[in-house]
């Protein structure tokens, strides 16, 4: 019999995320994976700025608050301290791309062998929906209210892309968590991405696309559809860098 | 009592160096020692400065603002630090790299040909060495037979084959008659 | 007791560091403190230990948040600019009550200022250099065994507190050598129950937070902080008085403006002139007490500093303006001359005659 429960690495709370967010979805897939790894009692995560500051209350294993955009650098830190633990971060975009950019690409650049869950929705959410680096092009923000313009305030950012280029980095997917397919993808990923982390194989990150259904202005339903319309062409979904994949099929 | 001495010239000439073994010296004679270096972008290629007291009684200031002793291995040093040394003061000149002699009368002045010197021996880049052996002589702050043991401390692991030119800077230095 | 041994200032502090059981450093490198990281870099890797430059100060000291909280002692080290840059993670650090080592090798401001000697960051670190109601714990060395034994004792200052210290030197006392001796012993250490080094499923989850949205809760985690710094001011605000006894004028300085000062309180004593010192050697908590019991027989006061007169307020502060303290001071990098205090101590003594 196959009785739906929480995983155990998540806490038994109530999670303040706004309705349809798929924020849930997405600890719950990194909880499975701490539970099916069963490294929770050695586990440290790091939670950002933003709209899933509150991450340290939903894990069960110890949890760390960094600064916006610290979270590479204090899971550096963390790491360095134990390195038998497993560390990972939780960001979101402007936390990881915009004020953060340079611990996340320093991070990947030494290897650090730290997980990084970065949960990319094209928008400051907890601020109420500012432009991110990762806004799209045209695409209507408190802060770009006529569209983002890109001849005015620059292009989105494709950390997967950028972060493709830097050696130390050992595995880097973009994911999406708006179908059952993607999700299970998605889940496969983090599982990868942690598993490689106890393996020591070095820095590891999954781009989740995610959405805001509050201040994208839409419903649920309608955000899931505008990641496949508009966020995948821009963020094509797929392994950019799997280091250890490439080294065997050599 | 106390010695308040002040080394300068060129960065590469081993000024630093040369205050580091009167340092350790000081240190080992039982003194009270400071050793302090001019630092930043100046070293590169610029002057470079050291100031070193050495005292019976605990040190206040570690900054040399009025020598007892200058050594000055180049002529900019000479000109910026002539004025400040105290009056009957012990002044060391390299004389093979600085023309002028010194102009105040209430200093002792002691011209040393300390380049060309190390040059003609083989010990390229000792003038240092050579000018602290003459400056001990007139300023006995270290007794000779504890150089060796001095030298071994402050010539790093690495180096240590060139302890035996070290020491023979520093005697041909306090040899030299002039 | 071991052999003493001539070291700069920046690598005794780095070596006393080790003692204390420091196993990680993280920095970036800037002029006059560049040797701590040099030296770490050489030393850790022998040891078992981690040294990491980092990409930014700001990740440098974020990293050391990361060890702090893991429960281990770790330290940084900066000069001015770079202390700037770590404010941010200082006030985390002191928000989440994490203890470590931040060193502050002082130069010339503001901006990029100069790369000579300075105590210009004195508010900076006195009053917590980041946003938010908080204090580090501030020693100030005066000599280079001071650097060593500061660092030393430092680590346990911050784990017994819970709170950042700062070690606040400037380029002279980082760059002179000075015979020092190491010889510390076993470091005393804190269990720390609330590190956040994995839970290994024996116990509920640790938190290591700064954050607090509700108004009430914040409020009270700044009293409940603030509590603790009352015991410290009480416990731990420490100075160092040379011939006071009987003196008239009372020179304060710290660091190596109380060196020069040490110089011209002999020489005024050589002119019979009757002056003392008070060196603090904490300068958060400051020793006001000190200050206060010697307002009741001296004159007047000289605060001797590398600034534009910073400390001289917490002088004025601790003597409640009682007595009339004359400022003598040099910026820039330029370090005051003994002939200067001694024209300080001159003005100091006929104010002082003049309100007596």
């Amino acid at each position: 019999m196959i009785v739906f429960q929480k995983p155990k690495a998540l806490a038994d709370c109530e999670l303040h995320y706004c309705p349809g967010c798929t924020h849930g979805i997405i600890h719950r897939l990194v909880a499975e994976c701490i539970d099916e790894l069963g490294v929770e009692g050695r586990t440290v995560g790091v939670a950002p700025v933003g709209c899933s500051v509150f991450a340290y209350n939903y894990f069960n294993c110890d949890m760390v608050e960094a600064a916006h955009g610290r979270a590479p650098a204090v899971a550096t830190g963390l790491k360095r301290a134990y390195p038998d633990n497993i560390v990972f971060t939780y960001q979101g975009d402007g936390d990881l791309a915009a004020i953060g950019t340079a611990e996340t690409v320093h991070s990947a650049a030494r290897g650090e062998n730290i997980t990084v869950i970065f949960v990319n929705n094209a928008i400051y959410g907890m601020t109420g929906g500012q432009m991110a680096p990762t806004t799209m092009p045209g695409q209507v923000t408190q802060t770009s209210p006529y569209g983002r313009d890109t001849s005015a305030v620059g292009w989105p950012v494709r950390v997967c892309e950028m972060l493709s280029q830097v050696d130390g980095a050992a595995y880097l997917e973009r994911v999406a968590v708006n179908s059952v397919q993607h999700v299970r993808a998605a889940k496969k990923a983090i599982k990868k991405a942690f598993t490689y982390q106890t393996e020591g194989k070095g820095f590891s990150l999954v781009e989740v696309l995610s959405i805001c259904p509050t201040n994208w202005g839409m419903t649920p339903q309608k955000a899931l559809e505008w990641v496949d319309t508009n966020m995948i062409p821009y963020y094509p979904l797929g392994v950019y860098k799997d280091k250890y994949a490439q080294e065997a099929a050599k | 009592m106390s010695m308040n001495i002040l080394i300068a010239g060129f960065g590469g000439q081993g000024v630093l160096f040369a205050g580091k073994v009167l340092a350790y010296g000081g240190m080992l004679e039982g003194k009270e020692v400071s050793w302090l270096p001019s630092y930043g972008p100046e070293m590169r290629g610029g002057t470079a400065n050291c100031n070193i007291i050495l005292s019976d009684t605990p040190i206040g200031s570690p900054i040399v603002n009025e020598p007892d002793v200058l050594l000055a291995m180049n002529l900019p040093s000479l000109d910026k630090f002539e004025s400040a040394c105290v009056p009957g003061a012990k002044v060391f000149v390299d004389s093979s790299l600085i023309e002028r002699k010194v102009a105040r009368t209430d200093v002792q002045a002691f011209y040393v040909p300390a380049t060309r010197m190390a040059s003609e021996m083989g010990m390229d880049g000792l003038a240092n060495m050579i000018l602290v052996g003459r400056m001990l002589r007139e300023c006995p702050a270290l007794p000779r037979e504890r150089w060796e043991e001095i030298l071994q401390k402050v010539v790093s692991a690495r180096k240590q084959n060139l302890l035996a030119l070290n020491l023979k800077a520093m005697e041909t230095g306090w040899n030299y008659e002039g | 007791m071991a052999e003493k041994v001539l070291m700069k200032g920046n690598e005794a502090l780095a070596e006393a560091a080790i003692a204390a059981g420091c196993r990680h450093y993280f920095g970036y490198p800037i002029t006059p403190q560049t040797e701590v990281a040099a030296y770490f870099a050489k030393r850790m890797p022998k040891i078992g230990g981690t040294f990491l430059q980092a990409e930014s100060e700001i990740a440098a000291i974020n990293m050391v948040l990361g060890v702090a909280a893991a429960g281990l002692r770790a330290m940084t080290s900066s000069s001015s600019p770079g202390i700037s840059l770590k404010g941010e993670g200082i006030s985390y650090i002191a928000g989440s009550d994490l203890p470590c080592l931040i060193v502050n090798v002082e130069r010339g401001g503001p901006g990029l200022g100069g790369i000579q000697p300075s105590q210009s960051d004195y508010f900076q670190a006195t009053r917590g250099g980041g946003h938010g109601d908080y204090h580090c714990l501030v020693l100030a060395p005066g000599s280079v065994q001071e650097m060593a034994d500061f660092a030393f004792h430092g680590f346990e200052l911050a784990d017994r507190y819970r709170m950042p210290v700062m070690l606040l030197a400037d380029g002279t006392l980082g760059q002179m050598m000075e015979p020092v001796s190491l010889d510390y012993g076993e470091p005393v250490t804190v269990e720390k129950p609330w590190a956040t080094n994995g839970t290994r499923m024996q116990r509920k989850h640790n938190i290591c937070n700064s954050l607090f949205l509700q108004p009430e809760e914040l409020e009270r985690e700044n009293i409940r902080r603030y509590q603790r710094y009352e015991e410290i001011k009480k416990n731990e605000a420490r100075a160092v008085s040379y011939e006071m006894d009987d003196a008239e004028i009372c020179i304060v300085a710290f660091g190596i403006a109380s060196r020069v000062a040490l110089n011209a309180m002999h020489a005024a004593r050589a002119q019979g002139k009757k002056v003392g010192l008070i060196r603090p050697t904490t300068v958060w908590p400051f020793p006001s007490q000190a200050l206060a019991e010697a307002a009741q027989r001296c004159k007047a006061f000289v605060c001797v500093e590398l600034s534009m007169g910073q400390m001289i307020e917490d002088v004025e502060l601790s003597i409640r303006c009682k007595r009339p303290v004359v400022l003598c001071n040099r910026v820039g990098g330029v370090i005051p001359s003994p002939q200067e205090v001694l024209a300080a101590i001159e003005k100091a003594e006929k104010l002082g005659g003049e309100t007596l």
